[in-house]
């Protein structure tokens, strides 16, 4: 009986269990084997230099800058993406006309291809598009949103920002929904209204969400890649050349396998602070066995 | 009178944020309604097309296969929407009510798949579909199962039905065993139903997570009677760079479908139930 009751189990595993070990669990492990291996000089014949990739990475200059390009473009993006969302939903989340016409257009960004964000965005920083009219408009000189290493950086930073922030809108949406109606009563009585309710009710009842906001667009900013291959391929001067532009270019285009795979090992420890805070702080009950 | 001041102030904020969600496309839409006659470039800019046409749109459609793209994208993100759907459903329920050897050992494999990102690791995803030889110089098929197969089952997916499953009453299930019903029964026939907003829910993110994307496709497609509309807009975007109205109207019509789509589902968006489709 209890043999029988364990395979029922397993055979519901299985399917799902040979497609990750194929497509994640194999890859992750190969991730790893590949990173000690040097395949600069043949790439049909590599050889085995242990932590050598590692040391040669945190020597490089080029990627000492993509880390330091990555962190910049999370401090661009992550405290807009944290506090304009709740801001949004505040906001929506009182009792006005049109609630749902505001929702579907803020969303809108969210679901379209970040291929045609990306595109959209090209075309209105382009040095005569719609973005320097009006700069010039206001009295300042045109810039150059994609040509200049100084502020490359942030136009890109602004198309992440324009994608996400319907989403994390809708996060904060479905977590003020939650914050009991007495709360509030409760702080009228006392005497508190507008803003000030808000940051004794509001905030302190929903900050796991803000923290776990904080986590997720963390991670989402150390993964950004499509925004910069669209616009910028990495320029100018490699001013926006982040971790996995940096990996992508050296496992697909050089071909330099074993530099590639150290980039990734380097990347996950970095992606797996966050995702250790989430999962075990953040969202535990979620993941309770 | 107060209230009311405070509600106009807080339409016209959303208001300003719409338009500013609206206008990249909206620029784009007019810059691919403006015909050969009119400077795309003109100071101070027009919005409303003077030379307005929708040649461009006909142009486009002329040289580039989009629509055989449009097919691309709804084959892999409906193949993966269905594969995610059985078997993130299958491998949730023993998850979420089986008690078996193992239990705590595959709880955290899964987890421990949120952890590493796709980036991460793409390049022997890479390297073990080649060797699989789903690539697309094989056959079509085999160019599509290799875009699908990475994403044919994911963590999020297994989470959120295992926590679908874990609201319905233990109490239901005993009594289907009472009647003799099997595990396979009971999750075909009774929990499988049961848990139908969640498997919305999945399908839905599930199927725009895929059409949007463009990392994996970019890498393994050769072929471009196989190009889906990410990888098949961003090739037209740098081959008519020279030409913006070319490139403005091939994104505008790459977006329709996806738009349709979202509209059509909007209660399931906006409706606040967006809490599983949270991903790192």
């Amino acid at each position: 009986m209890d043999l029988k009751k364990n395979i029922g189990a397993y055979l519901f595993l299985v399917p799902a269990f040979v497609v990750l070990l194929i497509f994640f669990f194999i890859p992750f492990f190969q991730t790893i084997w590949l990173s000690f291996f040097d395949y600069s000089k043949d790439i049909y014949s590599p050889n085995f230099v242990f932590l050598d990739n590692y040391f040669e990475l945190i020597k490089s200059p080029l990627f000492l800058k993509t880390i330091l390009n990555t962190f910049y473009f999370l401090i661009l993006c992550v405290p807009f993406l944290v506090i304009f969302p709740l801001f949004l939903a505040i906001l929506i989340n009182q009792n006005i006309k049109c609630k749902n016409i505001y929702k579907i257009i803020i969303y809108l960004p969210v679901i379209i291809s970040i291929v045609v964000v990306a595109i959209a965005f090209k075309w209105l920083y382009s040095p005569s598009g719609l973005l320097n009219f009006f700069i010039e408009k206001f009295g300042f000189s045109a810039i150059g949103w994609l040509s200049d290493p100084k502020v490359s950086m942030i136009s890109v930073a602004l198309v992440t920002i324009f994608k996400g922030v319907g989403y994390y809108m809708m996060i904060y949406l479905s977590a003020l929904m939650s914050v009991p109606k007495e709360l509030y009563e409760a702080a009228e009585v006392d005497g508190a209204v507008g803003f000030k309710k808000h940051m004794l009710v509001t905030i302190p009842h929903i900050m796991p969400m803000i923290a776990l906001v904080s986590t997720i667009s963390s991670i989402s900013a150390l993964k950004v890649f499509v925004e910069i291959y669209v616009m910028t391929r990495g320029g100018p001067l490699d001013s926006t050349k982040t971790i996995v532009y940096y990996i992508y270019e050296k496992a697909f285009e050089n071909l330099d396998l074993g530099l590639a795979s150290a980039g990734a090992v380097i990347l996950l420890f970095v992606v797996m602070g966050f995702s250790v805070l989430n999962i075990f702080v953040f969202e535990k009950d979620k993941y309770k066995v | 009178m107060k209230i009311r001041i405070k509600n106009i102030l807080i339409h016209i904020i959303l208001i300003l944020v719409c338009i500013l969600s609206l206008i990249p496309f909206l620029w784009l839409l007019s810059t691919a309604l403006k015909g050969r006659s009119e400077n795309i470039f003109a100071y101070p800019p027009v919005f409303i097309p003077k030379d307005f046409t929708l040649e461009n749109f006909k142009e486009v459609l002329r040289l580039v296969p989009i629509v055989k793209y449009v097919i691309n994208s709804f084959i892999v993100a409906a193949s993966t929407v269905v594969l995610n759907v059985i078997l993130s459903a299958l491998a949730a329920y023993p998850l979420a009510r089986m008690e078996f050897k193992g239990k705590k050992i595959a709880f955290f494999a899964i987890l421990a798949t949120i952890m590493v990102p796709f980036q991460t690791i793409m390049l022997p995803i890479y390297i073990i579909t080649l060797k699989l030889h789903l690539i697309d110089s094989y056959s079509t098929l085999a160019g599509y199962l290799g875009l699908i197969m990475p994403f044919a089952v994911n963590a999020f997916g297994i989470f959120l039905l295992r926590q679908a499953f874990l609201t319905i009453p233990k109490e239901i299930e005993e009594s289907a065993v009472i009647d003799g019903c099997n595990s396979f029964q009971i999750f075909f026939k009774l929990l499988l139903p049961m848990i139908k907003p969640s498997v919305a829910l999945l399908a839905i993110f599930t199927f725009i997570g895929s059409w949007g994307e463009f990392l994996w496709p970019s890498i393994v497609l050769t072929n471009e009677k196989l190009f889906t509309l990410p990888v098949g807009i961003n090739n037209l975007s740098s081959a008519f760079s020279a030409d913006y109205r070319l490139v403005a109207a091939g994104s505008i019509v790459s977006i329709i479908p996806i738009i349709i789509f979202f509209l059509a589902l909007q209660k399931y968006f906006i409706s606040g139930s967006t809490d599983g489709a949270v991903k790192g």
